[in-house]
């Protein structure tokens, strides 16, 4: 068992968690990620590794409550534990060498962009970041960010906070002003990656964006998470999560994140209606 | 009195039944049957059968018992050879292993070696005996992967005195037996006691650890384990390449299997993993996995049928298997192969084409190849496409451990008959080496590993 020893609320349906994982925690780097089950009945459900504290042996997982599971374990406290937790699973990133990054995060999409941010700051290079959200609340940490980065843009869709628009508003006008720019790494929703993607091309610039297939095992063996990269077919869990944005085929991913959306829904219900006899109703 | 010529028969649920249920096909003999079937064996001076068992069981000797109705005897001695009976006596191929060598199948139908041995490994699970721990006074061995060919070096290495660690990628062991085999060829509660009966040994067993990412196999041998036992499996689906794969609806064997026996996406919504399955299911292959898939997608409603592109002599699934799926209604299109996969605009699956296929001059494997016929393409509805055409060994270990050779199809290299790979200390057996292959391989296969890693390392001392 894997016990929670800190909760927060980022935002309404933003969580962060810290796990006690010490064999994960003393593996891990940016980039990688870890597949939980809460239970016995659970689904096995993919998230990056947010940040890590290898003395102490913890990880910290930061999501957004989107589906049955994850809503699951937002509902779970301080001194719960998750039934499994396996990883750290996927490459890392490579962080070292680059003299000038662009990190792009978008809704939850920031949680997977901090840990990289940190990353690049900490191999020395120059960070500039923006972050984006639907609305002001829906930022998150904004605190952490800025002390990853030399310089922290911020955009809402609705314009409470920051710049009224999306990211890729900034990042076209810091492309304009940025010619030494050796990468741009860009998560958030597909649509938002996808935009990223088409923009440095334009620029020429080289685009890294992390992908969140639907998973299973994480570990090669059941071709569920197959993206098209560059015309081929990948793995995101072993040749991923992240890849080169100006080869993957946005669309693709798109229709096959779908895929479980009546289900999905068929959860919920039977969820609602079981009256807490599951045990695993905190609903109620 | 005369020998009887068929073997005694295996009860059975009706198939218009157990189509509704996954609860086991076969039922199991009684106590009667079981005296009359072990009544049909010779007890030959030159038993022949053995030649045919991997792992040599001493069939007449436990046949013997049988007879004498010295049931736990019977027990004792066809686990000196085999640690997982119960689990080999349902899904063991043995008209090609044991029971093809059988004299009495010369004239008549072979002994039911495997119904007598899954019969004597049931009646002892029954009894629910509790094992007593063995006493590690040897060194520690880390055995990678809880599929047979791993529980089986474990048990072994337990055995004879050593401290043993299984490091196991999913949340539970078993490998294929658990995430492959369904439920209602191989109850998992049966893998479960196996695995227990293990664990009672005194192996420990480490869930939820990927060796190559949590661990490498060098940070292993850092933390005091003195020898390594790779057991990983081939369990990395191949795709046809054909256009439309990538379409919503279109599942690996694996993946699919997986989502139903791991995961339970039969009990959805109880269980939260789906599993979408639609009216049609084309599953495309010819050996096991596509049978329990063709047989799995009747279970959850479907229409179910198998596109092969060989002949039924050329499939390599064992004959109880597609006996088993005729009777259920599996439908099979013979000596045809897919060529492409149509999807409608929200990139779902909506129908299969194939080309009729004949068979020409045999290829390397010793079968006649399969070659198209030229004009003969058609096309079927179809909701999804399960595709079962093999699998791969998994890369990750030998990707994190670079002295570990592999070969140009991806399995470990072995030095010798034992199992030992191009690193000092690391021995490897099952389907990580041989490719897909059998339970019975694999458990033999981590015999004779487990006696080497013995060896090596009283040597060593
Ligand atoms: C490598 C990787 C790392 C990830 N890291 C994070 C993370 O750090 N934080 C975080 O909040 N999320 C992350 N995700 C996404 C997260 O795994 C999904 O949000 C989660 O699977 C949803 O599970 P659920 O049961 O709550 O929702 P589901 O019931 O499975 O789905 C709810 C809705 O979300 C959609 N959906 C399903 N799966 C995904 C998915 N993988 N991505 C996006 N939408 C999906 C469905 O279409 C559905 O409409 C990551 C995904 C991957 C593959
Ligand atoms: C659907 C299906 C039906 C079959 N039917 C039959 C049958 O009827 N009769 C028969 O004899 N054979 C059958 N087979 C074949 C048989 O199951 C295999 O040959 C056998 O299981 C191989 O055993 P193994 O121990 O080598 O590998 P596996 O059973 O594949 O076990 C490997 C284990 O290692 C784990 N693992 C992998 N990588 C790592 C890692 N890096 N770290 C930690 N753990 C890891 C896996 O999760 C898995 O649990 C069938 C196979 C399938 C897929
Ligand atoms: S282990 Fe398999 S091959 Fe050997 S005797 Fe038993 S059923 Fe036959
Ligand atoms: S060959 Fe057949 S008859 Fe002879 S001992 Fe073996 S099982 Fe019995
Ligand atoms: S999640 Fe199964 S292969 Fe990637």
């Amino acid at each position: 068992m894997y016990k929670i020893i800190r909760k927060e609320v980022l935002a309404p349906t933003m969580k962060l968690i810290e796990v006690e994982a010490p064999e994960i925690a003393a593996k891990v780097l940016p980039g990688n990620f870890i597949i939980f089950r809460i239970d016995e009945k659970g689904e096995r459900v993919p998230l990056t590794v947010a940040d890590f504290d290898r003395n102490k042996g913890t990880i910290t997982l930061i999501f957004q409550e989107v589906g049955y599971t994850t809503k699951h374990l937002g509902r779970l406290e301080v001194g719960d534990a998750l039934l499994d937790l396996v990883g750290p699973l996927g490459e890392h990133l490579p962080v070292e060498g680059y003299k000038k990054v662009i990190c792009v995060g978008g809704g939850s999409g920031t949680a997977l962009l901090y840990p990289k941010a940190k990353a690049f700051h900490e191999a020395g290079a120059e960070v500039l970041t923006i972050t984006g959200a639907r609305t002001q609340e829906l930022l998150i940490l904004i605190d952490e960010l800025k002390a990853a980065s030399n310089e922290l843009f911020i955009a809402t869709d609705d314009g409470s906070f920051g710049h009224h628009g999306f990211v890729t508003d900034i990042l076209q006008e810091l492309l304009e002003k940025h010619k030494d720019v050796d990468e741009v790494v860009a998560i958030g929703p597909v649509p938002m990656m996808k935009a990223c993607a088409e923009l440095t091309k334009k620029y020429n610039v080289h685009c890294v964006v992390s992908l969140n297939s639907i998973m299973v095992d994480g570990t090669g063996m059941c071709g569920g998470c197959r993206v098209i990269v560059g015309g081929e077919t990948k793995f995101t869990c072993v040749d991923g999560p992240a890849f080169d944005g100006h080869q993957v085929d946005f669309d693709d991913l798109m229709r096959r994140l779908v895929y479980y959306r009546e289900h999905e829904a068929r959860v919920q219900e039977h969820h609602e209606c079981c009256g807490g006899k599951g045990g695993d109703c905190k609903c109620h | 009195m005369p020998l009887k010529p068929t073997k005694t028969p295996m009860p059975e649920q009706d198939a218009k039944e157990r189509i509704t249920n996954f609860t086991e096909v076969a039922l199991g003999y009684t106590e009667a049957d079981a005296l009359a079937e072990a009544e049909r064996c010779l007890d030959c001076k030159n038993p022949l059968c053995k030649q045919g068992c991997p792992v040599e069981v001493p069939i007449p000797e436990f046949i013997r018992e049988i007879k004498q109705q010295n049931y736990s005897e019977a027990v004792n001695i066809l686990k000196s050879k085999n640690n997982l009976p119960a689990i080999c006596g349902r899904v063991c191929p043995q008209e090609s292993q044991c029971e093809q060598y059988c004299v009495v199948g010369k004239k008549n139908e072979p002994v039911g070696i495997g119904r007598l041995e899954r019969w004597v490994a049931d009646w002892d699970m029954a009894r629910d005996m509790q094992t007593e721990p063995v006493k590690a006074t040897k060194g520690r061995v880390a055995v990678v992967g809880a599929g047979p060919a791993g529980l089986t070096a474990a048990a072994d290495l337990v055995r004879m005195g050593y401290k043993v660690t299984i490091f196991e990628a999913f949340h539970e062991p078993g490998g294929v037996l658990i995430y492959g085999i369904p439920e209602f060829r191989l109850p998992k509660k049966i893998v479960k006691r196996e695995v227990d009966y293990i664990r009672q040994l005194g192996a420990e067993l480490k869930l939820n650890y990927v060796v190559g990412k949590t661990k490498t196999i060098d940070e292993l041998f850092a933390d005091g384990y003195e020898a390594v036992f790779v057991g990983t499996g081939a369990g990395l689906p191949k795709f046809m390449g054909i256009p439309g794969e990538n379409l919503n609806g279109v599942y690996s064997a694996n993946e699919f299997l997986t989502r139903v026996n791991l995961m339970k996406a039969y009990r959805f919504p109880e269980y939260k993993t789906p599993v979408q399955v639609g009216k049609r299911v084309v599953v495309v292959g010819g050996g096991n996995v596509a049978m329990d898939a063709a047989r799995t997608a009747l279970r959850l409603g479907a229409e179910s049928y198998i596109v092969y592109r060989r002949a039924e002599e050329q499939m390599p699934a064992r004959l109880e298997e597609v006996h088993h799926a005729k009777e259920e209604g599996v439908q099979f299109k013979l000596l045809n192969n897919p060529i492409e996969i149509i999807g409608d605009d929200k990139g779902e699956v909506v129908a299969i084409k194939c080309i009729a296929m004949e068979l020409g001059a045999p290829d390397e494997s010793g079968r006649r190849r399969p070659i198209e016929k030229a004009g003969s393409e058609w096309i079927m509805e179809v909701d999804n496409v399960v595709i079962a055409i093999g699998n791969s060994p998994n890369p990750l270990i030998p990707k994190s451990t670079p002295d570990i050779e592999t070969t140009k199809w991806g399995t470990i290299v072995t030095k010798d008959e034992d199992g030992l790979t191009t690193k000092d200390g690391v021995y490897a057996g099952g389907d990580i080496v041989t490719g897909a292959a059998t339970v019975i391989e694999a458990m033999g296969a981590g015999k004779k590993a487990a006696r080497a890693i013995d060896k090596y390392l009283s040597s060593k001392k």
